[in-house]
């Protein structure tokens, strides 16, 4: 590693390469939609592990690696655009985004040879995996980690809680709950849908060691991600986040949950990117 | 895993499930990545013994189902081989989806055992019953499912579907006293019928609890004239093919089940027979598609006409009408 200033910056270019290769996708997919907003708000989250956090290597399938799992599956744009950078998915692949027999689909899909390791969409389900990565890791007495990515929205599923539950009874040390709270589900604000509360509270008194932070301030995030968490419990990070983060059309503007981003959009995008002018 | 007489005697007595624990107490010993999970069932599949002896290949989810399946499909995306348990409804149903996403569409290896299943557990009510869990599992391609028809076939089905690449559901049928079908060891593997009994009239495919009634159901018929073979379809995914060839040249076919005659042994029997340009009609005999008031298993055997003497009744009924 370097210096902190450069890991920061490091992070932040990785970044603005997802947010350029989640464009690229969700223009490609043109009258199929993607999920935009859901994504753009893990864009910060995905890189910080990607580009800084994560024991990865040139291989996606190095036994000694940290692992990842997508909870909230339909935030895959991120996902794919980061296995991109890593050198896993070939930036022409990411064309094939949810078009006939692509193995890039709408929601991940088991493909070791591209890094994703487990196929997730149907929400409450990512962290269980998780769990079970987490046991079989410390069974074999390795130190890697298991970062598992959920939604706010994700956390109306109880299946979520069951996992919680256990995962703290285990004492599982090596998982990592990133929970994605960008204050909106599929249609309408938590609040409206389903008040979910403090998660913060909700996850602390599961028994997680848990911290609630901006989401997209890369140093806050790069300074949790560096610090050496010796607690014996599973840590929870409550990411406060802005859906459809980085454009001015998408921000906090739940219609970008899923929909088509079209020519004009797209040219929009890439100018607040400072990418054309 | 020894297999002798006093043996096969101390199954049929303890039942299915008790067995079950035992089975897996000896695969432990032989299988190093073996991990048994349960949701709070130790006592009731017999794993008592199993979890002293080896705690570090016990897992116990608590009450939590959805969450054991995707714990279980983790371990087994490290290399894990993973055995799961807890009475059949919550097996299955309960967690459903999570067995169609992990064990199904990802195809993390699993075995998952249901214990309790059929109409056993009667006096706690259908809630505790299963007859709906081959129907549901058979719809999610990857896993075969496997009902045995006695305790000495629950030993060598787990000891098969753990040393099988693919997942597997196997169906814990019957009650302590378990009645013996194999009074000595016999060539088991996954897919493959085993017929128990010649005959030449008609033929009596069945599963689990069923066969040792349709042996007996059988014995009756001879004294009746009616030769019945009786074949012990003990995979009911995939379907043994062949044996069903092979008893187009009989009169009538009979799939005799403890489970909804909708979506189990009967339906997959009839969905390969029917692609034949001929073949014999069918009977279906089993839960008939309804939820009946509880009671012990002999009364909701004999209620669902699953004895031997109602299955013999409800075969003469329609060998008659077949046969002039």
């Amino acid at each position: 590693m370097g210096s902190k200033e450069n890991e920061i910056d490091n992070i932040k270019k990785f970044s603005l390469e997802l947010r350029k290769n989640i464009l690229e996708m969700a223009f490609s997919a043109g009258a199929s939609s993607a999920h935009l907003g859901g994504a753009l708000s893990i864009v910060e989250i995905v890189a910080v592990l990607f580009s800084f956090k994560m024991k990865l290597n040139e291989n996606p399938e190095w036994n000694e690696r940290d692992r990842f799992i997508l909870s909230k599956g339909h935030a895959c744009l991120a996902y794919y655009a980061a296995l991109c950078e890593k050198g896993y998915i070939n930036k022409e692949d990411l064309k094939t985004f949810e078009k006939d027999d692509s193995n890039l689909l709408g929601h991940p899909v088991i493909n070791k040879k591209l890094g994703i390791d487990f196929s997730n969409g149907s929400l409450g389900m990512g962290l269980s995996l998780g769990i079970g990565v987490a046991i079989s890791l410390m069974k074999k007495k390795k130190n890697n980690n298991v970062f598992v990515v959920l939604g706010d929205g994700e956390c109306n599923e109880g299946s979520v809680w069951e996992a919680a539950m256990a995962a703290s009874h285990f004492r599982l040390k090596n998982l990592y709950a990133i929970i994605d709270n960008n204050s909106f589900q599929q249609t309408g604000s938590n609040e409206n849908i389903m008040n979910t509360g403090s998660l913060k509270k909700k996850w602390e008194s599961f028994g997680w060691d848990t911290v609630e932070l901006d989401g997209h301030d890369v140093d806050q995030l790069h300074s949790f991600f560096q610090s050496n968490n010796t607690s014996d419990k599973p840590k929870a990070i409550v990411a406060k986040t802005v859906k459809g983060k980085g454009f001015s059309f998408s921000e906090n503007n739940n219609d970008w949950h899923h929909s088509v981003l079209t020519k004009s959009l797209y040219e929009t995008a890439l100018k607040e990117l400072k990418l054309i002018k | 895993m020894i297999i002798n007489d006093r043996n096969i005697k101390m199954w049929s007595t303890i039942g299915s499930r008790a067995t079950f624990g035992i089975a897996a107490l000896e695969l432990a010993k032989e299988v190093e990545n073996l991990m048994v999970l349960t949701c709070d069932v130790s006592t009731s599949a017999g794993l008592d013994r199993y979890r002293k002896t080896f705690p570090e290949k016990y897992l116990d989810l608590g009450i939590a189902e959805q969450n054991m399946i995707g714990v279980a499909s983790g371990l087994s995306s490290e290399g894990f081989n993973v055995v799961t348990t807890t009475f059949a409804p919550f097996q299955t149903i309960r967690c459903c989806e999570q067995i169609k996403v992990n064990i199904g569409y990802m195809k993390q290896k699993v075995c998952m055992v249901g214990i309790g299943s059929g109409l056993a557990l009667g006096t706690l009510g259908y809630t505790h019953c299963c007859i709906e869990d081959i129907g549901v599992l058979r719809s999610i391609p990857e896993i075969s499912i496997i009902s045995p028809a006695d305790s000495l076939e629950t030993v060598k089905a787990l000891d098969a579907a753990v040393k099988s690449d693919k997942s597997c559901y196997i169906r814990l049928t019957g009650a302590s006293n378990n009645p013996i079908v194999y009074e000595k060891d016999y060539k088991f593997e996954i897919g493959k019928s085993i017929k128990l009994r010649e005959g030449k009239d008609l033929t009596i495919f069945c599963s689990g609890s069923m066969v040792s009634n349709s042996l007996l159901a059988a014995k009756i018929l001879e004294q009746k004239k009616i030769s019945a073979k009786v074949v012990n379809v003990h995979t009911i995914k995939p379907i043994d093919k062949k044996a069903i060839d092979e008893a187009c040249s009989t009169k009538l076919i009979v799939t005799v089940e403890e489970h909804n005659i909708i979506g189990g042994l009967g339906s997959a029997v009839s969905e390969y027979k029917s692609l034949l340009p001929s073949s014999p009609q069918q009977l279906f005999l089993g839960i008939k598609d309804n939820y009946s008031k509880g009671g012990t298993y002999k009364f909701l055997q004999e209620k669902h006409r699953l004895s031997p003497e109602k299955i013999v009744e409800d075969i003469l009924n329609s060998y008659s009408k077949i046969n002039g």
